[in-house]
C-alpha cells in the first residue's frame, strides 16, 4: 500500500481529548461530523488544512489517554491516510489498527510541516520527497498485520468467525 | 522461570504458560462498556454479524459518562444501549447507579485472579483487587462480546516498592501523582505496574483503587496489587465466592524495579495540562480556584467523601468557589447520606450531582468558563478535558481539593486535618 500526502506536525503526548474532545464524541456516531473537530484544541483550523491523503506526524506517546475509538475514526474520516509517530500509546495503537487506520512507528525528527511524504507500508519505508531522505518504519507485530490486511478487526471476525492468528 | 502477577493471571486464562512479550488469546471473565464506548461497540457487533453475546451474565454496560443525558444525541445513544441490553440479556446499569469502575468491583463477579476487559482506559482500576483488568476500544469489546476472548500481548512489569507510612494529610492520590511525575506519561507504556511494600499494605481498599486507577496515566496496561485480608473483607460485602490469590514468584523477571520512601511525602498537585506535571502543593499554593470537584473513578468513594466532610464540617466553602460532588456509586451515595456526610457537604455549600463521570469528562455537570481554574480529584487535566480548552485543571487528593474550596486558592490540606 503506497500512501502520498503532506505532513502536519504535532508534538509529544498528543492525548485523545485533543484528537477528539469528549464534548463531541458522546453525542453522535456520525464520524464525518466528529472529523470536523479533529485536533481542534491544538489547532482550531486543522480540519480545513487537510488535503485527502495527508499525514499526521507526531512525537512520542501519540494517542495517550482514553480508550475512545472515536479518536482514530475521527482522524480517518478527516481523510488522514496514516499517523506517523515516534511511539504510540497502546489503546490508540490497538484502536487504529482495529479500525484500519495505519499507525506507523518511525523516527519523525526529519519531517517538517508541509513535507511531501510517500509511505510504503508493504516495503516498510517512508520517502520524504521534500528532503530527499528515506526513513525506515518499525514493523507492525504479525497479529496486527493480519488484522490490518483483513481490513480491520470487524472484517477479520466476519472472515474467520473469531480470532484467527 | 518465575512469573509476575500479570504473567500468572494471563497464563491462568490461556491454554499455555505465557511470559512477557508473548501473545495470547485469553478467556475473559467479565466485559464492561460505558456510554462513550458501547454505542460504537454495538455498531461493531452488528458489523461483525454478531448474533448473540457469548455469555450475557458476564457483560455489563454502564451509562455513567453523560448521565442523565444532557442532549438528545446522547439520549439516542443511551437508548441504543438499553435496547441492545434488553435484546441480548446483558446487564445494563442505567443513570444514577454510578461510575463503571465502582460498579464492576461492586458486582461481586470479579476478584483476585480475574481477567477483566473494559472499553474504558481506567479499567486498570480493578488491579487493586489482584485482578488483571485493562482497557480496550469499542471494536475489541465487540469482538469480546461475540467470542468471550481477547488477544493480548503479555506485558512486561515495572515493580514499585513503597516503604514507609504516609504522613497525616498525605494520601494514596499524592503517592500515585508522585510516581506519575517521576515515571512520566509514557514511562510504563505497554507495561503492567505492580505496587507493593508496606505503604501499599497499609492502604485501605478504597485508596488502593485510586493507585491502580491511575496506572494508565503512565501508559500502563494494568496496575496490580497482591490480595490480602483487606481485599477479602472488602469483597465479602458483595460476594461469597472464593478467589485464588495470585502472587509474583520470587524469581519473577521485571523490566524495572523502583523503590520509594513515602514517610516524608507531601501533598502533590498535577498542574495543567499534563498529569505528569506534578509538584509539591507548596509550589501551586495560592493559585485562585473557581471550581472544586470531588468524585470520579479516582476519588469518589466513601472514604474520600468522609475526608471532605471532616474538613468542611461547620465551615462554608469560599463564596467564589463552586464545589461539585459526585459520589462514585448509588451505594456510596446512600452510605454517605446515612452517615451524615452528604448533609455536611451540602451544608458547606456543595452541589451534589448524580453518581457518574460528568464533571470529569466535560459532557455536563460543571463546565468551567474561559480562564477559570479548577481543582479536581479526577485523573486527567488535559486541556479541554472538562469541556473548555481555555480552562486550567489541577489534580489533587480529596483533602487538598476541599481545603482549596474552603480558602478559594490551592491550599496545603495538612493545616485542616
Amino acid at each position: 500500500m503506497l500512501l502520498r500526502g503532506k505532513a502536519h506536525i504535532f508534538g509529544n503526548d498528543v492525548n485523545t481529548d485533543y484528537i477528539i474532545s469528549g464534548k463531541y464524541k458522546f453525542k453522535t456516531l456520525d464520524m464525518n461530523e466528529l472529523a470536523k473537530h479533529v485536533m481542534e484544541d491544538l489547532d482550531p483550523d486543522f480540519y480545513q488544512k487537510i488535503n485527502p491523503g495527508d499525514f499526521i506526524v507526531a512525537g512520542s506517546n501519540f494517542g495517550c489517554g482514553s480508550s475512545r475509538e472515536q479518536a482514530p475514526l475521527a482522524v480517518k474520516y478527516a481523510n488522514i491516510s496514516a499517523v506517523l509517530a515516534q511511539s504510540f500509546a497502546r489503546l490508540f495503537y490497538r484502536n487504529a489498527i482495529n479500525t484500519g487506520l495505519p499507525a506507523v512507528e518511525c523516527d519523525t525528527a526529519n519531517i517538517a510541516t508541509g513535507d511531501e511524504l510517500e509511505v510504503d507500508l508493504t516495503k516498510g519505508e517512508i520517502t520524504n520527497r521534500t528532503k530527499g531522505i528515506i526513513i525506515p518504519v518499525k514493523p507492525l507485530p504479525p497479529v496486527m498485520i493480519k488484522i490490518l490486511n483483513d481490513g480491520g478487526l470487524a472484517a477479520h471476525f466476519r472472515k474467520h468467525g473469531g480470532f484467527n492468528f | 522461570m518465575g512469573q509476575t502477577i500479570a504473567e500468572k493471571i494471563l497464563s491462568l486464562h490461556s491454554s499455555k504458560q505465557v511470559y512477557a512479550n508473548e501473545l495470547t488469546v485469553a478467556r475473559v471473565d467479565l466485559f464492561m462498556g460505558q456510554d462513550g464506548t458501547s454505542p460504537l461497540a454495538i455498531q461493531a457487533f452488528q458489523e461483525m454479524s454478531g448474533k448473540k453475546v457469548f455469555n450475557p451474565a458476564k457483560v455489563h454496560l454502564i451509562i455513567d459518562h453523560s448521565a442523565p443525558s444532557p442532549i438528545e444525541g446522547v439520549s439516542a445513544l443511551h437508548k441504543l444501549m438499553r435496547d441492545f441490553s434488553r435484546e441480548t440479556g446483558i446487564h445494563l446499569h442505567d443513570i444514577g447507579e454510578g461510575v463503571c469502575h465502582q460498579l464492576i468491583p461492586e458486582s461481586g463477579q470479579i476478584g483476585p485472579g480475574s481477567l477483566v476487559i473494559g472499553a474504558d482506559s481506567h479499567t486498570c482500576t480493578y488491579g487493586a483487587l489482584n485482578a488483571f483488568s485493562t482497557g480496550v476500544g469499542s471494536t475489541d469489546l465487540a469482538a469480546g462480546l461475540i467470542s468471550g476472548q481477547m488477544w493480548l500481548k503479555i506485558p512486561e512489569t515495572i515493580k514499585f516498592t513503597c516503604h514507609g507510612q504516609l504522613p497525616k494529610g498525605v494520601y494514596a492520590k499524592d503517592l500515585i501523582l508522585k510516581l506519575i511525575g517521576e515515571v512520566t506519561a509514557d514511562g510504563a507504556t505497554y507495561m503492567a505496574c505492580e505496587y507493593t511494600g508496606e505503604t501499599i499494605a497499609a492502604l485501605s481498599m478504597e485508596a488502593r483503587f485510586t493507585m491502580a486507577n491511575m496506572a494508565v496515566e503512565m501508559g500502563a496496561k494494568a496496575g496490580l496489587m497482591e490480595a490480602d485480608e483487606k481485599t477479602y473483607r472488602w469483597l465479602s460485602q458483595f460476594t461469597g465466592q472464593k478467589f485464588t490469590p495470585v502472587k509474583a514468584d520470587p524469581d519473577a523477571v521485571y523490566a524495572k524495579e523502583l523503590t520509594y520512601d513515602t514517610a516524608h511525602l507531601v501533598p502533590q498537585v498535577a498542574k495543567p495540562h499534563r498529569v505528569d506535571n506534578v509538584c509539591p502543593v507548596d509550589e501551586a499554593a495560592g493559585t485562585p480556584v473557581n471550581q472544586a470537584v470531588l468524585g470520579t473513578c479516582t476519588n469518589g468513594r466513601l472514604e474520600d467523601l468522609r475526608i471532605a466532610a471532616q474538613i468542611l464540617r461547620h465551615r462554608k466553602v469560599h463564596r467564589d468557589v463552586r464545589f461539585i460532588v459526585a459520589p462514585a456509586s448509588r451505594r456510596i451515595f446512600l452510605a454517605a447520606m446515612q452517615e451524615g456526610v452528604i448533609q455536611a457537604l451540602v451544608e458547606s455549600g456543595a452541589a451534589v450531582v448524580t453518581p457518574g463521570c460528568g464533571p470529569c469528562v466535560g459532557t455536563h455537570n460543571g463546565i468551567p468558563a474561559d480562564g477559570e481554574n479548577v481543582i479536581s480529584t479526577a485523573n486527567r487535566n488535559f486541556k479541554g478535558r472538562m469541556g473548555n480548552s481555555k480552562a486550567f485543571i489541577y489534580l489533587a487528593s480529596p483533602a487538598t481539593v476541599v481545603a482549596s474550596a474552603l480558602t478559594g486558592e490551592i491550599t496545603d490540606p495538612r493545616a485542616y486535618i
